[in-house]
């Protein structure tokens, strides 16, 4: 933050204030998103009195898991992709030690980091399993006819980070410090799309299983997985 | 890929879209996404990640040769993503497409919904839609005419209730000739069990009620069926999503055993009246549960032959196969239960596959039946899945507890040849259980 007061330049724009701009609107936008659903859910008399923690368990468990419903035993193909993806989209920015030491600069926190080697694995991953995700959505009929526009949008909003900050780290196509600020914008953007996109199934998904999971669960006496 | 179907004329659909205009349609939609819907409806549009998992779990997607547009998403994208879009503002044209999607290309089975990485209810979209078309006054003509019978009489047929008592006279008479003193009681105050019946068996169907007056006989339930209207367990209103009318007939049925002063009701083998009974209808009305037990046949079977109330003299030996009923299996975990029985009646039983909770549907359910004759083809394609699964079997008897899975199977019998006997358990419980000799005439 200080770095930006003493040189404001657009580097230091996005390395302090934007950064905060964006966890404070990527954990307020959440918040009042899931939230304002809680809230909704209440109209509907159907909801809450039929919650059931350990159907609800039960379900976010068995979906959790690779492969812990019969929907992803019958997609073997894509069940790995996305868990992959997954895992590595939320573990490489996580444990990356560029990340690490800029934590441990303002808050002096720290935690344990992924080998480098490892991470730079990870985001070409992550990179390769959005091409392929892309690739689904351009030639799976059924999965043609439900996308739109937006839905690409997304893939590359999150792909972006993970590109150019591959790209900074070795330093291809611009100079280091200019790829460092678009991989930062762009991190920045994704965090504040996640609750105003289709990217909120990330809570999303706690609450959807919470009911379809109560209701298979503990009303239907049958399995949602 | 587009929406490609042959034109089809249901004057349900039709005639009524002739008469409403643009406002009507506007007015029903709004009412809908302003006040019977929140946050369900939103966040299940907005959280479907388009990732298709769902596409395959459906038999109607299966059965049209892969065709995206009967995939479940697909079909949720075409009606209500599609009236969210407009914001409402949708055409005549729109109502069209929108009413045979959700009436005539979706069972309401829920068997998208186990697939879904997120639970997104599906079946839930696509009756949200119904409901709106049911606003405007736009069902198919077959549903609708059973709805209007339900209004007026509780039962789906026009039956008055002098009928009804006169059919029930007759069937105790015929009763008698195999049951020494059978006896079918009506209105009686202080029985145990009140037991209803499905409309059909009251006209076309009568050996089925013949047939469980027998089993009550020898197991020795005291058990009535009702004097007044509302014997009729059926509630066509569901399919309609007329809310008001499956209401009103879910009111009466419990109200009846109130009057009559039972401790359960007892249905025979009909699942959407069974899941609206202790769902739907009960929820509607404010209950979160029945408010006195409401058992289904397979239930019924299952105490009695646990506890040994019948006996059964001997095993059928044909292989059967057994159809699992969405609206009493994924709606309320009846498999085990249906397994037990069908294992005391039989010696030969082939599993179809996937079975229990994640079977297919027969395809007829859900109001597909109900939406009558021009439907049929759209049943029947849809059905495909379900007659592979039962050719697969090789089994000779399908037992279906379920009127609608049994009408629907036979109807797929006979156009896919599978050459199998669709059967009740009632029918071959009746047939094959011990009837002790005090009680032979
Ligand atoms: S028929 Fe069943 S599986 Fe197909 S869309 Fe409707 S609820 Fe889903
Ligand atoms: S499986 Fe669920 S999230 Fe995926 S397309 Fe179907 S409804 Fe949408």
């Amino acid at each position: 933050m200080e770095q930006f007061f003493l040189d404001p330049s657009i580097y230091t724009l996005a390395r302090g204030p934007l950064v905060w701009l964006a966890f404070l609107v990527f954990l307020i936008g959440m918040f009042y998103r899931v939230f304002t659903t809680l809230k909704m859910a209440k109209k509907e008399k159907v909801i809450y009195p039929y919650l059931n923690l350990k159907y609800t368990l039960r379900s976010i468990f068995r979906w959790l898991m690779p492969f812990g419903s019969i929907s992803m035993r019958k997609h073997p193909w894509f069940t790995a992709v996305t868990f992959v993806f997954h895992i590595c989209l939320i573990a490489t920015p996580l444990f990356l030690t560029g990340h690490i030491e800029l934590w441990h600069e303002s808050w002096r926190i720290s935690w344990w980091a992924l080998p480098v080697s490892l991470a730079d694995a990870m985001t070409v991953i992550v990179i390769l399993c959005s091409i392929l995700l892309i690739f689904r959505r351009l030639y799976q009929q059924d999965i043609k006819f439900l996308t739109s526009f937006s839905d690409y949008i997304v893939i590359i909003l999150v792909a972006l980070p993970f590109i150019t900050g591959f790209l900074a780290h070795h330093e291809l196509l611009l100079e280091y410090k200019i790829m460092l600020t678009i991989h930062m914008i762009s991190g920045e953007i994704m965090l504040i799309a996640i609750p105003f996109t289709r990217l909120s199934h990330m809570f999303m998904f706690f609450l959807t299983r919470a009911h379809t999971g109560s209701e298979f669960g503990a009303v239907r006496h049958s399995r949602d997985y | 890929m587009e929406f490609k179907r042959k034109p089809v004329t249901d004057i349900g659909i039709d005639e009524t879209l002739n008469r409403v205009d643009e406002a009507k349609i506007k007015k029903a939609i709004d009412w809908v996404l302003n006040k019977e819907t929140s946050a369900r409806l939103k966040v299940f549009v907005e959280t479907c990640m388009r990732c298709g998992m769902c596409t395959t779990s459906c038999h109607h997607y299966l059965g049209h040769n892969n065709d995206p547009t009967y995939a479940p998403a697909a079909k949720v994208k075409q009606t209500i993503w599609d009236i969210l879009n407009k914001k409402g503002n949708v055409s005549k044209e729109d109502i069209k497409k929108y009413a045979r999607i959700t009436f005539t290309e979706c069972n309401l089975c829920r068997r998208c919904v186990q697939f879904c990485p997120f639970g997104i209810d599906i079946a839930y979209l696509i009756a949200l839609v119904r409901r709106m078309c049911c606003l405007i006054g736009v069902v198919p003509q077959y549903i609708y005419d059973q709805v209007l019978s339900h209004m007026q009489t509780t039962n789906m047929l026009w039956f008055r209730q002098d009928e009804w008592l006169d059919t029930i006279q007759w069937l105790e008479d015929e009763l008698r000739a195999e049951i020494k003193n059978g006896k079918i009681p009506v209105g009686k105050k202080d029985a145990e069990v009140l037991y209803l019946a499905h409309g059909l068996e009251a006209k076309y169907m009568t050996g089925l009620i013949t047939n469980m007056a027998k089993i009550m006989n020898v197991a020795k339930v005291d058990w009535t069926l009702p004097d007044t209207d509302g014997w009729d367990y059926t509630v066509k209103a569901l399919y309609a999503q007329d809310f008001e009318t499956m209401g009103k007939v879910i009111k009466t049925h419990y109200e009846t055993a109130f009057r009559l002063n039972v401790k359960k009701i007892i249905i025979g083998e009909c699942g959407h009246a069974f899941r609206t009974a202790v769902y739907e209808g009960v929820r509607y009305l404010g209950w979160q549960e029945p408010p006195i037990p409401y058992i289904h046949g397979v239930q019924l079977f299952y105490e009695l032959l646990k506890e040994g109330k019948i006996k059964i003299a001997k095993k059928i030996e044909e292989p059967v196969t057994i159809q699992d009923p969405c609206n009493i299996i994924r709606y309320r975990g009846m498999g085990k239960m249906l397994r037990y029985i069908v294992a005391q009646l039989c010696e030969n039983i082939v599993e179809m596959s996937p079975k229990d909770d994640h079977n297919y549907c027969c395809s007829a359910g859900g109001g597909m039946i109900d939406s009558g004759p021009p439907w049929k083809t759209a049943r029947i394609e849809g059905g495909k899945v379900k007659a592979e699964q039962i050719r697969n079997t090789g089994a000779k008897i399908v037992i279906a507890p379920c009127h609608t899975c049994h009408k629907g199977i036979e109807d797929l019998n006979i156009y896919y040849k599978l050459n199998v006997h669709v059967k009740f358990l009632v029918d071959i419980i009746a047939e094959i259980m011990e009837i002790p000799e005090e009680m032979k005439p």
